[in-house]
């Protein structure tokens, strides 16, 4: 099986302020596979998934050492040359808790086209549709457009911020944990469009639950105090960790 | 004691303290009313047309609030086009853009301390700063002006509430997509915080509706027989009027002054009406 890389991360320091949050990490993510990224609460791995998009950058006082290149094109996205804005038109994210904009469903999933400047209707409803229906919420809101996102259920936000983010048509998502908040009906849904989704898009998700990164992920790296343990496909990760650190952790012996 | 004697003995305090609390309720509301009720008697049956187009004179009967609710009318739209924008831009810009360190937090406190201070001292301030310095006169300007520096601690604080009630994850949500920080602003900041924003512009507009001593302080006239042509005319407004007509010694002045009080709080109560309804709507339509 042939893969390819879609963006590497090389010798990885973050930190914010003064506080080292993720210590020399290297890790290849495959292109139009789904990376997980695990471990306990603050190891690092929504910091690194943040990193990817320079959401970090929001902030003052935080600061990036090493490289994460971006293919094709090879170049490394952390270089303070390279636009934090023109980097998040071409990764989109879905964060933790929905959060769609208090705005139409229509409008929310418009939003990222008009940030970039298109304002052709009919390019936009279709773009609207068609992201919707690969977030597998069109037949629920085919009705209800222009109604208010907050009417939705917590699990149709999500996947609205998933068609969202979609209508960019990014080359990598970044999942930060996106069914913490949902009932396991909605995560089902999600974990079920995350399989849909890799056949177009490269997917990095950070989860809390072990068992979602072993169902969706087809790489799971395993992150301690914001170090990476180990990195392997996920069937290895789950049935043979090398690392004894790892074994602990996927078996529940701390958390 | 028996426990029931004691749960009984204990809910006597709850009596007690319920009667308390409706007496200081009814109280307070007894006053209001008193005084409404007192304004609305002796003012209302002195409204008229004629009342309302005719300039103050030596005849109370024949005495109206023309130049008053001009001069409150020209102020106001003074005061409404420079604080308005300053005051939202200055709030936006110490929440959403200022970096926050020392600097930017001695005037975020300052600005709050500026709201707490009595009006007559921004009177005295204005008296030198544009009558004196600037040469603007006893004019509707200097008013506009002065009553805008008193309110614009108000805009800016209730600007600042406003747009920190917004969650940081639809401030992501929207960086996130590529948005840049004033597409972000534009679409999302100042529409989501509109309701308090308007809210907050409205209450210090009713405020500065019925300030009088600093304007006193700067000049403002008592008796106007003219109509203001422009902004550098000399002026007044109905709290003047009416504080000037209630210091006469003869009666049929002061029903005058309960006239024009009718009017200033008619008009107080609308804003404050305007400003309740927004919220409300606001409310209604923007959740996170």
């Amino acid at each position: 099986m042939v893969t390819t890389f879609k963006a590497q991360v090389q010798n990885l320091h973050f930190y914010y302020g003064t506080v080292e949050a993720l210590k020399n990490i290297s890790i290849s993510i495959q292109e139009k596979k789904v990376t997980a990224m695990i471990g306990p609460s603050g190891c690092g791995k929504t910091t690194l998934l943040r990193c990817f998009n320079r959401m970090h950058d929001l902030y003052p006082g935080n600061r990036y050492e090493g490289e994460i290149t971006l293919y094709p094109e090879g170049k490394n996205i952390l270089d303070p040359k390279v636009d934090p804005i023109e980097l998040r038109m071409r990764i989109g994210m879905v964060f933790q808790k929905p959060n769609p904009f208090p705005k139409s469903i229509y409008e929310n999933v418009a939003y990222g086209l008009r940030v970039r400047g298109i304002t052709q209707k009919s390019i936009i409803g279709e773009k609207v549709e068609e992201s919707l229906r690969y977030a597998a919420l069109w037949d629920e809101v085919k009705d209800r457009l222009y109604h208010l996102a907050s009417n939705l259920s917590g699990g149709q936000q999500q996947r609205l911020c998933i068609a969202r983010t979609l209508a960019i048509d990014p080359e990598i998502i970044l999942f930060d944990e996106p069914t913490s908040a949902l009932d396991p009906t909605a995560t089902q849904k999600i974990e079920e469009l995350m399989e849909t989704l890799k056949e177009k898009y490269t997917i990095i998700t950070v989860t809390h639950n072990m068992q979602q990164a072993a169902r969706v992920s087809d790489y799971t790296a395993f992150f301690y105090l914001g170090e990476l343990i180990e990195f392997d496909k996920t069937e290895n990760i789950f049935t043979n960790p090398k690392v004894k650190k790892t074994e602990e952790y996927i078996t529940g012996r701390f958390g | 004691m028996s426990l029931a004697a004691l749960v009984r003995r204990n809910k006597q305090y709850d009596f007690w303290f319920s009667v308390i609390s409706i007496m200081c309720v009814l109280f307070s509301l007894l006053a209001l009313t008193t005084l409404l009720l007192d304004l609305a008697l002796e003012g209302i049956p002195r409204l008229s047309l004629n009342f309302l187009i005719s300039f103050p004179s030596r005849f109370a009967d024949k005495a109206g609030i023309l130049s008053a609710w001009v001069g409150t009318f020209w102020v106001m739209f003074i005061t409404a086009f420079i604080s308005i924008p300053l005051g939202i831009l200055s709030g936006l810009y110490l929440e959403e853009y200022a970096p926050k360190n020392k600097l930017t937090q001695f005037i975020e406190i300052n600005i709050s301390n500026l709201s707490a201070v009595p009006s007559i001292i921004f009177g005295l301030m204005a008296l030198g700063i544009f009558v004196h310095s600037l040469h603007l006169g006893q004019s509707l300007l200097t008013a506009g002006l002065t009553l805008s520096l008193l309110i614009l601690p108000i805009i800016i604080v209730a600007t600042r509430e406003a747009v920190r009630a917004i969650p940081t994850s639809i401030r992501e949500a929207s960086y996130a997509l590529g948005a840049t920080q004033w597409q972000t602003v534009k679409h999302h900041i100042l529409p989501y915080s509109f309701g308090g924003i308007a809210t907050g512009v409205i209450i210090a507009l009713s405020r500065a509706i019925g300030e009088t001593a600093p304007l006193i302080t700067v000049g403002a006239l008592t008796f106007i027989a003219f109509l203001p042509h422009s902004f550098m005319d000399p002026f007044t407004v109905l709290p003047i009027q009416l504080f000037n007509w209630i210091s006469r010694p003869q009666a049929e002045f002061h029903v005058n002054a309960a006239g024009a009080g009718v009017i200033l709080l008619t008009l107080t109560l609308l804003m404050n009406a305007v400003a309740i309804i927004i919220r409300y709507r606001v409310r209604k339509k923007i959740t996170w």
